[in-house]
């Protein structure tokens, strides 16, 4: 099922608006504002895994000509515990004060102690060596394991574990079990002919956006605070740091940079009330931007991860029974992605019988934050690798496997609801049509197979459309645009208004010039900031006909609006006296006949649309070495209508290469002590350009209903698949199931070597 | 990054002059700085004066002549890679040297910066000490050659005395029936640090048979090692698959290699041996090739 | 410590400026001359987000120190347009859609410049080896390599 409708400029690639900006080096990031008189602020960071602090002095510190400001956590007023919607994932305000800021106890190495600012970086580097900091160092949890161990050290004390039937006495790091059953598991897998069962763990990794986070904070006598940062959402920066700080939020305005890539790590905050309030004291705009070492050690990584799963089948392949158990690292405060998970985990099958169980564990490692499809990647790398051994132990086709217990429209979701229309069978049938499923497989080459899935999400969007008196208009929303959306806005904008694509352009503003928008994240820019900016043209269509009725004289139920124009009732137009009065003509004449044009939408979006994907890998292994190299691979998902199809495209793909490096080599390395030893890109070791073939693409358009013209959403599936693909693509290549990311040289070597002797 | 002096002399001579309190004013050298400043940003070093060499003519000389190859201290790698005789002579310290960092990486770092680094993992390191390679170091006063084999002392440590600077490095050019070869082992394509790396040069005769050989092996102790055992695997043979795998074998106890974020010991070791096969045959094959 | 007084050439135009002894050139660039279209990705080599062409050699600016600039040449992502025309890798960086958040473009901008003034026919897997030191979180490196390809033959054609 495809769309068929004929779309003037939906579908299209045209060169974004901001385009021009970025590839003259002139738009603006984070880190590229300069005012006078700024100032450097840097943010001393613990040493120890887990410490509590006795006391921190900043005299020496202060006496240092050129330093103006220092804060330490008792700048901070004390939060009360409230959660807080950040875009994806929820936040504790309490927890997010203390992980901007140290209180009684550092709790992950490089948690922020102290700032300064000062007149230049080499002074403020000077004042962080003279800020003596006492600790006590404590026991450090590093890994799931230890952390549920019964006698583990404690990172809350206070912390008691939510979702057990009764409220536990005693503290512990498990921060929440979550549960979700259907059917009778047990019947089910007495039932099956063929029962499996394995564990799986991934590493932390990172998002690995190429932006520091950067910052730059000014704050006027009267404590009006203006912030212009590098974000994915400047309305969820405003409320997080007003609670932070405990102001309103209308004393904190929030300019949103160019942002120089996100992936869910940026719908949080770090720098933003340290800059503020170090601003505050010393009366001068304060930059902050972090290194690459401090966006390792102190920013959002994902969770560390531990899913042991248990499969059921018939003989004749049908999937009878699942289990699956879930423990996601949260980092230093509760909140891992373990309810995504657990809702994912099984989502692409229709099963009867399963039992989800999911912990949410603290450990002394940076708070999570969302990476795209957060929890989504780890829960799929398991399953899919179940499913891929199925298949095989069953001697079936993994295609055919899937698609004989694939969910389809109807099926109940395993988080509970019927799905809509949706597109997995026809992503897996694209998959097993497309010539590189059939294509011949070389030498210590092997294929796999995965599928992925994201809800999608729609929340708060608000557009306006300016329309000027030459004919063109402006859109403006607050969704930050990370890849692309300024054009997908403009599309939407053009086709419903019906006027070509150049005479639009689509800015982002700030939190007191657009309305609000939720963040740039969870799929739903386009989905849900498109659906207020298609609304919001619509008003500017409803306001034009109007006027087009005035200036004839006639019944605006009459006008109608087509290509562009106002079209008078048939029986007028034939008369030659009222030709169509189009877009330009109307906006031109605004002054004249009522005033300008201005549309304008606000929405809590419904009806997200589930996005799956079907991604084919080949590998090749070296069986000398163990090094994989991905040699093809080709990406299918059902997006929804594509609005621009090249960025569409470039979602896909780029998904796809941070699954591939999250499968092959990205792993935060640790010591002993919790110390991160690899907080450096060189080896972090993304993919670069020679790790990667070209990425194929097949966009499956099952358009969503809820969105006049389909869209489902398209950033977050595509990470999904990979991980599985890869690891499936191993087992097809040597023969050897490996369950424990990343398939590194050492990794894949040590399965290959005792297979062969 | 701490203040510091920058001085750039534009003659041995005055650069001499500066070396002359280098004791007092801690020195040191700058020459791509790739590793110098990455260093000297995380507080690793925080020297009172950066001498750059990079305005010394003699640093800046890249030839071959009287069957030697000379290599200034200043030349970056990307001018080594644009010498064609010396990348068709020496292959194995031409891919070497090609493999440091980046092309941008390329167009800054310097083989002697590679060396003087003294990372156990240098890529130029194996290949030119397998090369028989050496150092022209001078002092305020005084002038010495050192091989390069030996110069490194322990990871980040050489020979080199606080007041004294390179200025040039020579190896001999392989006559007809030597070849050489260099490769590495990395996760990633690119971009990346030696997991082991092995550099070999031999001499083959009339019948295939190893004459002469040197074989060197980085990261698989605190400096890369010469492998003499290697070098005995095949000394006096054919190399064909037999002294191939016994040299592969003697590969695998040279050194004491450690388990770190880049590798395990046993992989470095797997490795090692892996390496020592394939840069071998490269070596030898280059060697038929060229007394064609 | 006193500043240093650096005369440089920056987009064929006589630069001065005061730098201390230890500001990188990206620092300088950046902060003293205002050019922020050479960005800073990860401070030690690692990412090409800070690309220049300094005397026809691409070079990381986080590992120059700004006195180094002395005498130099340096091109940056600001010299690549024509006053009233973008230079064909630009164009075809835009049409093939090679950037999404665009914080790794001018320094890959600035690598294919380079290339190309080397080598005007690229293979595929010469734009891979040449581009690995340019990180791309983004895009999966696809788009840009195609970029890359139809700049090069749009180059070949304009000389041809
Ligand atoms: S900032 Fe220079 S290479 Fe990353
Ligand atoms: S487009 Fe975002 S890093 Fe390349």
């Amino acid at each position: 099922m495809t769309d068929d409708k004929v779309y003037r400029w939906i579908g299209s690639s045209p060169v974004r608006p901001d385009g021009i900006d970025k590839v003259t080096g002139h738009a603006a990031f984070g880190a590229d504002r300069l005012l006078p008189g700024m100032l450097h602020g840097l943010i001393l960071r613990s040493p120890h895994a887990h410490a509590r602090i006795l006391s921190i002095d900043t005299s020496a510190a202060d006496r240092i000509p050129g330093v103006l400001a220092i804060v330490t956590g008792t700048d901070f007023p004390d939060v009360t515990a409230a959660m807080e919607e950040t875009g994806e994932s929820q936040i504790d305000v309490r927890d997010l004060a203390r992980n901007v800021m140290a209180r009684d106890k550092a709790l992950y190495h490089g948690h922020a102690v102290a700032a300064v600012a000062a007149t230049t970086t080499t002074i403020a580097e000077e004042a962080l060596r003279a800020i003596k900091v006492e600790y006590e160092p404590l026991p450090a949890v590093l890994d799931i394991e230890s952390a549920m161990a019964e006698d583990a050290p404690l990172l809350h004390e206070e912390l008691r574990t939510k979702g057990l039937a009764e409220m536990p006495a005693r503290g512990s790091n498990v921060a929440a079990v979550v549960t979700y059953t259907r059917g009778d598991p047990e019947a089910g897998f007495a039932a099956s002919d063929v029962v499996i069962e394995r564990e799986f763990s991934t590493p932390t990794v990172h998002q690995g956006y190429i932006e520091p986070h950067a910052v730059v904070a000014e704050c006027r006598p009267d404590d009006q605070a203006t912030v212009w940062c590098c974000t994915q959402g400047p309305f969820v920066v405003r409320t997080l740091t007003s609670k932070v700080l405990g102001w309103d939020v209308s004393s904190i305005k929030v300019i949103p940079s160019e942002i120089g890539g996100g992936f869910g790590g940026k719908t949080t905050i770090y720098l933003e009330p340290v800059a503020i309030l170090l601003a505050r004291k010393s009366g001068r705009p304060v930059k902050m931007v972090m290194s690459r070492e401090e966006v390792f050690r102190a920013t959002g990584p994902t969770s560390a991860s531990r899913v042991r799963i248990k499969l059921g089948a018939s003989r004749a392949g049908k999937i009878l029974a699942a289990e699956a158990e879930l423990k996601y690292e949260a980092g230093a405060f509760k909140g891992s992605p373990i309810t995504p998970g657990c809702m994912c985990v099984l989502v692409a099958y229709d099963i009867d019988n399963f039992r989800i169980t999911g912990y949410d564990v603290l450990v002394n490692k940076p708070k999570v934050a969302a990476y795209r499809a957060p929890g989504a990647p780890m829960a799929a790398f398991a399953m899919e690798s179940m499913v891929d051994e199925m298949a095989h132990r069953l001697g079936l086709d993994p295609i055919r496997f899937r698609l004989d217990n694939a969910v389809r429209e109807g099926s109940k979701a395993a988080y509970g609801p019927k799905f809509p229309p949706i597109g997995l069978v026809s992503c897996l049938e694209q998959a097993a049509l497309h010539p590189h499923y059939q294509a011949p497989l070389g030498p210590n080459q092997g294929r796999g197979v995965a599928v992925g899935f994201w809800f999608n999400v729609g929340m708060q969007s608000t557009a306006t459309l300016n329309v000027q008196e030459d004919g063109t208009a402006t859109v403006v929303t607050a969704s930050p645009d990370i890849g692309g959306s300024r054009a997908s806005m403009a599309l939407m904008a053009a086709e419903t208004l019906g006027i070509a694509y150049e005479r639009i352009n689509a800015v982002v503003g700030d939190t007191e010039m657009a309305g609000y928008c939720d963040v740039t994240g969870g799929s739903r820019t386009t989905f849900a900031t498109g659906m207020a900016v298609i609304q919001a043209a619509r008003d500017v269509v409803d306001q034009m006909r109007r006027r087009a009725a005035k200036i004839w004289g006639i019944d605006p139920d009459q006008v109608t609006w087509r290509d562009g124009q106002a079209i008078p009732p048939a029986e007028h137009a034939t008369e030659q006296s009222l030709p169509p009065l189009d877009f330009a003509a109307l906006a031109k004449s605004a002054a004249k006949t009522g005033g300008s044009f201005v549309g304008r939408a606000s929405l809590t979006a419904q009806g997200a649309g589930a996005g799956f994907g079907v991604h084919l890998c080949d590998v090749q292994v070296d069986p000398e070495t163990g090094k994989v190299d991905v040699v093809r691979y080709t990406a299918i998902q059902d997006t929804g209508k594509a609005i621009h199809r090249a960025y569409v495209e470039g979602q896909m793909q780029g998904g796809a290469a941070q699954g591939i490096g999250w499968a092959l080599n990205e792993a935060y390395v640790y010591d002993a002590h919790g110390i991160m030893e690899n907080p450096a890109f060189l080896d972090y070791r993304m993919p670069v350009a020679l790790d990667l073939p070209l990425i194929d693409t097949v966009i499956v358009e099952v358009p969503n209903p809820a969105h006049p013209y389909g869209v489902r959403g398209v950033g977050e599936t595509p990470i999904v698949p990979p991980l599985a693909a890869v690891a499936n693509a191993v087992f097809d290549a040597v023969g050897v199931r490996y369950c424990d990311l990343p398939l590194n040289p050492p990794r894949v070597l040590s399965g290959l070597l005792p297979a062969a002797g | 990054m701490h203040a510091f002096q920058y001085v750039a002399p534009t003659s041995l001579a005055a650069a001499r002059e500066l070396l002359k309190d280098a004791i007092s004013v801690p020195t040191r050298v700058l020459a791509g700085g790739t590793d110098l400043l990455v260093q000297m940003r995380a507080g690793l070093h925080s020297p009172a004066r950066l001498l750059d060499i990079k305005k010394i003519p003699e640093t800046n000389v890249l030839c071959i002549e009287a069957g030697q190859a000379r290599i200034g201290a200043a030349v970056c790698a990307a001018r080594i890679g644009e010498h064609d005789a010396l990348r068709r002579l020496c292959p194995g310290v031409a891919e070497a040297i090609a493999l440091i960092g980046s092309v941008q990486v390329q167009g800054r770092a310097t083989v002697v910066g590679n060396l003087c680094n003294a990372s156990p993992a240098a890529d130029s390191v194996p290949a030119l000490m397998a090369a028989g390679a050496s150092i022209r170091v001078i002092g305020p006063d005084r002038e010495r050659w050192l091989p390069v084999a030996g110069f490194a002392v322990a990871p980040g440590r050489t020979l080199l005395a606080p007041d004294e600077l390179i200025v040039e490095l020579r190896l001999p050019v392989p006559d007809a029936h030597t070849a050489e070869a260099y490769q590495r082992f990395t996760p990633r394509a690119e971009m990346d640090i030696a997991v082991v790396g092995v550099g070999a040069r031999l001499t083959l005769d009339r019948d295939g048979c190893c004459r002469a050989a040197e074989v060197a092996i980085g990261a698989v102790a605190p400096t890369a090692l010469p492998a003499p055992e290697v070098v005995a695997a095949i000394l006096g043979a054919r190399i064909d698959e037999a002294a191939l795998t016994r040299a592969a074998a003697a590969a695998k106890s040279v050194g004491n290699p450690i388990s770190d974020k880049r590798g395990t010991a046993d992989f470095r070791r797997h490795i090692a041996g892996v390496l020592t096969r394939r840069v071998l045959r490269t070596a030898a094959e280059r060697a038929r090739q060229r007394s064609l | 410590m006193t500043k240093q007084h650096v005369l440089t050439t920056i987009n064929g135009e006589q630069t001065e400026f005061l730098c201390e002894p230890q500001q990188s050139l990206l620092g300088a660039l950046r902060e003293d001359l205002g050019l922020t279209g050479t960005k800073e990705g990860c401070g030690t080599g690692d990412c090409g987000a800070c690309s220049v062409i300094v005397n026809g050699r691409l070079t990381c600016a986080c590992l120059v120190l700004a006195v180094e600039a002395d005498g130099q040449q340096i091109e940056t992502i600001e010299g690549v347009a024509e006053p009233q025309a973008l230079h064909p890798i630009q164009q075809q960086f835009l049409e093939h859609a090679a950037l999404q958040c665009g914080i790794c473009t001018p320094g890959l901008i600035m690598a294919t410049k380079a290339l190309l003034e080397k080598n005007p026919d690229p293979s595929e897997h010469e734009i891979r080896y040449w581009l690995s030191g340019n990180l791309c979180r983004c895009t999966g490196y696809d788009k840009i390599v195609r970029a890359v390809l139809a700049a090069a033959a749009q180059l070949r054609g304009a000389e041809a």
